[in-house]
């Protein structure tokens, strides 16, 4: 059934001229003011940062699925664990919080990993009796846990809880809690990657999506930790602030000259900051991968991946290799994550939904290409415009679809929920792609 | 009496509830189960089906109301069940020919299926969405309790009471009918031990005269079926939310997953097993062991996890069965 | 290998979370059959003749092969390893595409016709492996081999019991669990249960022990005396030819001797060459 409608070999200039349209869309949205697009270089540049850090978050997901055929759908709790990161590496620190309690959450968080260390050694160690004495050690230390935990979590939270209520942060530099957020996700990953790829046949698939729902559960309800739906705010920046720059005389003549207002400019000039933070951190990971790739480990890699049984019988510990690759991919969704938070400067914990932060990565990896860094990128770009555009652009298209029907009930909730029409639109976009062009856009090599 | 009132206090809060849940689980999770034997994949779409036949149901239960039928003291759902499980399936068995069918006939490996269905799961995601919004929906009628707790205490005398509301028995003895008419199905109907026989040897039931497009039709007719009575029960029993509904892919995955991924009888196993540890984990104990064990004060609520972390409920059973026993409680492999 | 198929390579086949471990079908259901045409004057019971073609696009296993099995005989294709012999079987029951040559069954040309539809118009297979359905019961087994039949099946399976009375002592418990004489045995009721007018047997011993294969041969002479034609692709060539009316000794691809079993045991090439002495 074979039918090549992909050659084999594709167009080296597929890929430039992909993205160069990639560009051109990004132009015309901040150039051109139409049905179609707002022709603000604000909106412009808001949507490449989030597709940027979209594009980090898809490589993670590349590097798991592409290299090794692990599939993660928990992407949204790894992304979520790395947003910790800027709340408690970055923020300013709670008076009080720390005298509250913070040091017996630490031991009591410690005690809690030691029990089931405990536990598991138990396990491993003992002949006779060891599901009893495990039992025990995990009943034990559960309850050591939460009466060092609650009270300490209370006092915490009692702290001054109109504004703070949570453990509050170091106060150190926001671009170092990207890669703490990084560390964060990846020690996540090791957790589960260490029970679900152990088994006989991997079931990583359930266990990501079951640690992303607690995750973000945890995220939800834990208010010591980012005060939970109360939300952190004015998460430090690494760029300046658009009223600082308002404010500098010196800024607001340099706007004039291009034809901006100071309002407009400053805005721009803070995103086109981020952008270059990002693209730097973006075109160090895929350097970094690309040099893996080519590497004897990498070669190793699509070995095992390509025919894990013939690897295994050379030798190759398998296991291994694919916990290597998930924590690695985990990291990188973790460093996305904490970029992400920072960008916003804000931890709004029920904004991270699985359709939007798992999937929709997703449909960005399969949509760009498996296997392929840059397509990856291209993949997320692209979509993440079109998810944003499909708010706009999905009213419209309703709007003329129902131009001839009669005013109404009908109608009215159409244009309604046209704005529910960018799922729909993502999920013709990804079935299309995986019938007409499985390899993505551009194919792996 | 303290032990009858600590009874009483269970079943309350405790047995009737994930009674109730563990039967919506189950249901979802054969649907779950079946796809995963005939077809060999995990349909993510599963739960946004639910929604969907769930949201189908809902339109036709308002259009009963306005009508002025209904059913008494049953929810006029029921009555609308059966045109949205039609609707459903309907529906199902246009994705199956427009996506799934094209990967079936090249026999791709099953994995660009579960890739597939997340594009499905996109598209029923959005529909849903356009038929009904993303607001709750309540849309049970009728008695709202088949014993309520007052009457319940003069009844008995006891001072704890005991609620059974309308939707729970309700749940319970669709789920039991449902149930029991699949099994019914599977191993006593020719098309039913057809379809076992394709989820034991494709090649052998082809050879035996087995159409397997007709096998795959009737899957996704009976996981629609299933998905929109689980959908309907579970929508009655709390509320309807879209989104509840795709977080409830985790514990009805888990389910099939206890159970044995492809045993029927395994996902009714894993529904009971995780909803009976949901609930038991995050059920605040203090009350019953107060009846237990008067004068004893715990100081605590007697949690031992919050409700707002039943998921991790359902995560861990799933990790600590899978680590004993790796192909779940009931080996999967049959349908 | 379909577009798809190398887009995802082996990815994402381990996670038997989302990914059931087991292998699909090998046989395309969707295809169609075409035509039947009349068959010729003076042709044996089954006929495949001069059959050249593979599996799919890759290069032709047969070379203008030809086998015929007559009414109430027992015909055996034997070969070295690699010979062809299955390809053969399966080039007559329609699972490979035929480039060249035709099969004509019981006055008919089938040539056009799809497995399953070969199967109505008599053909009783017996695949090599994978041949019984593990989670159903020995019954219900056999009832899945008369699925196609609409009448009443009672009497076929008690003359499968009679044939094989260790599957009716088991007949509740689920086929997995036979040992593999006891399945085989099942596989060969499994395609009686279409009441067929051939039975084609894929190597029915592999993999059995000696004496569990002696009383295989039994049964499926028992079979033959019954009056059912029968083709076998074997193994064991020694113990085949002796019960064979006919033998086709392939390499290849191609029919290199053919004979009755006694003739080809008696040929000094055949034994020199093929039988080892």
């Amino acid at each position: 059934m074979s039918s090549n409608r992909q050659a084999a070999t594709t167009n080296p200039w597929r890929a430039p001229i992909l993205f160069a349209i990639l560009a051109a869309l990004f132009v015309m949205e901040g150039t051109m003011r139409n049905a179609m697009f707002s022709g603000s270089w604000n909106t412009a540049l808001g949507i490449l940062n989030m597709g940027l850090i979209s594009a980090i978050t898809a490589l993670g997901v590349n590097m798991q699925w592409g290299y090794a055929g692990l599939f993660n759908v928990g992407v949204v709790g790894f992304l979520a664990l790395g947003g910790v990161a800027p709340v408690l590496i970055a923020t300013q620190p709670v008076e009080g919080a720390w005298n509250a309690g913070g040091s017996r959450v630490l031991i009591a968080l410690a005690v809690g990993l030691g029990t089931l260390a405990l536990a598991v050694q138990a396990w491993k160690r003992l002949r006779a009796g060891r599901g009893l004495a495990v039992l025990v050690i995990l009943i034990a230390g559960f309850v050591i846990y939460r009466w060092l935990f609650d009270p300490a979590v209370s006092a915490i939270e009692a702290n001054n809880p109109a504004r703070h209520g949570n453990i509050g942060g170091l106060g150190l530099p926001v671009l170092l809690s990207w890669a703490v957020g990084g560390a964060f996700a990846a020690a996540a990953a090791w957790a589960v990657g260490k029970v679900a790829l152990g088994l006989r046949s991997d079931y990583l698939a359930i266990a990501t999506l079951g640690i992303g729902e607690i995750i973000v559960a945890v995220l939800k309800n834990e208010d010591w930790l980012a005060r939970g739906v109360k939300n952190v705010t004015s998460i430090p920046r690494p760029v300046p602030y658009e009223i600082e720059l308002q404010g500098n005389p010196e800024f607001v003549s340099f706007a004039q000259r291009w034809g901006f207002s100071a309002a407009e400019a400053s805005g721009i000039w803070v995103k086109l900051c981020y952008m270059s933070l990002f693209l730097v951190v973006l075109l160090a990971i895929i350097l970094l991968a690309e040099l893996a790739l080519k590497s004897p480990w990498g070669r190793m890699m699509r070995a095992i991946r390509d025919n894990e049984t013939a690897a295994e019988a050379m030798g190759k510990d398998v296991t291994a290799r694919h916990l290597q690759v998930f924590i690695l991919g985990s990291a990188v969704i973790g460093i996305a994550g904490a970029m992400m938070i920072t960008q916003d400067g804000l931890m709004a914990p029920v904004g991270y939904n699985p359709l939007r932060y798992t999937f929709l990565i997703w449909v960005m990896v399969i949509v760009g290409g498996s296997g392929n860094n840059w397509g990856a990128v291209l993949g997320a770009v692209l979509i993440w415009f079109l998810w944003i555009k499909a708010e706009v652009w999905g009213p419209a298209l309703i709007g003329v679809l129902t131009a001839p029907l009669p005013e109404g009930g009908l109608k009215d909730h159409l244009l309604d929920s046209a704005a529910h029409m960018r799922f729909i639109a993502m999920g013709l976009v990804l079935l299309l792609v995986l019938r007409f062009a499985p390899r993505g856009l551009v194919p792996e090599k | 009496m303290d032990i009858l009132n600590a009874l009483v206090a269970f079943l309350n809060f405790v047995f009737i509830p994930a009674a109730a849940y563990g039967a919506q689980l189950a249901l979802g999770a054969l649907g779950v189960t079946l796809i995963y034997g005939i077809l060999r994949f995990s349909n993510f779409a599963h739960g946004d089906t639910m929604a969907f036949g769930t949201a189908v149901t809902i339109l036709v239960t308002w259009a009963l109301q306005a009508a002025g039928i209904s059913l008494g003291p049953l929810p006029t759902a029921l009555l609308a069940l059966p045109l949205g499980i039609a609707g459903t399936a309907a529906m199902v068995l246009l994705t199956d020919r427009a996506v799934y069918r094209f990967y079936r006939v090249q026999k791709a490996a099953p994995i660009i299926l579960v890739m597939a269905s997340v594009g499905v799961m996109f598209l029923m995601n959005g529909l849903t969405r356009l038929l009904i919004g993303v607001d709750e929906q309540r849309f049970a009628d009728g008695a709202r309790f088949v014993i309520n707790v007052r009457d319940f205490r003069e009844m008995t005398g006891l001072q704890e009471g005991l609620a059974l509301k309308t939707t729970q028995a309700l749940t319970v003895i669709v789920a039991v009918i449902v149930v029991w008419a699949l099994f019914w199905f599977l191993n006593r109907t020719k098309s039913g031990k057809a379809m076992r026989a394709y989820s034991d040897n494709e090649d052998l039931a082809l050879l035996s005269g087995i159409d397997p497009e007709k096998v795959v039709r009737l899957t996704w007719i009976i996981a629609a079926s299933l998905a929109t009575i689980a959908g309907v029960l579970y929508g009655l029993d709390k509320a309807f939310k879209p989104f509840n509904y795709f977080q409830i892919l985790l514990p009805i995955f888990a389910a099939a997953i206890v159970g044995g991924l492809g045993n029927p009888l395994g996902a009714i196993a894993g529904g009971f097993v995780v909803a009976f540890s949901e609930v038991a984990i995050t059920y605040p104990w203090l009350k019953v062991a107060g009846y237990l064990f008067p004068g004893w004060e715990p100081g605590g609520l007697l949690q031992l996890l919050g409700t707002e972390y039943k998921f991790a409920v359902s995560f861990v059973i799933l990790i600590v069965v899978l680590l004993f026993k790796p192909t779940g409680l009931f080996r999967g492999k049959s349908v | 290998m379909s577009d798809a198929e190398k887009a995802f390579g082996k990815r994402g086949n381990r996670d038997a979370s989302v990914v059931n471990p087991r292998p699909a079908g090998t046989v395309d259901g969707s295809r169609r059959s075409g035509p039947v045409g009349p068959g010729r004057e003076g042709d044996p019971f089954l006929i495949g003749e001069g059959m050249s073609g593979g599996y799919g696009r890759g290069p032709d296993i047969l070379h203008d092969c030809t086998i015929a099995v007559e009414k109430g005989q027992i015909a055996v294709i034997v070969g070295p390893n690699g010979a062809g012999k299955s390809t053969a079987m399966k080039a007559i029951f329609g699972m490979l595409d035929l480039r060249k040559g035709s099969v004509r069954l019981d006055g008919r040309d089938i040539t056009a016709l799809n497995p399953q539809d070969r199967v109505k118009a008599g053909m009783g297979f017996v695949p090599q492996v994978n041949n019984i359905f593990p989670s159903m019961s020995c019954e219900e087994n056999l009832e899945m081999g008369a699925f196609i039949r609409d009448d009443d099946i009672a009497d076929t399976m008690a003359q499968v019991y009679d044939l094989f009375p260790i599957l009716k002592e088991k007949r509740r418990q689920a086929a997995g669990e036979l040992s593999g004489g006891q399945r085989q045995q099942l596989a060969v009721g499994r395609a009686l249960m279409t009441r067929p007018s051939l039975l084609m047997l894929d190597e029915p011993t592999a993999g059995v022990s000696p004496i569990v294969m002696d009383e295989l041969f039994d049964r499926i002479i028992a079979i033959a005396r019954g009056g059912l034609p029968i083709l076998m692709v074997e193994q064991n060539a020694k113990q085949a030819m002796a019960i064979a009316d006919k033998a086709y000794v392939l390499v290849q691809g191609a029919n290199a001797h053919t004979g009755s079993g006694k003739e080809l045991m008696n040929n000094d090439e055949v034994r020199r060459t093929f039988l080892g002495g």
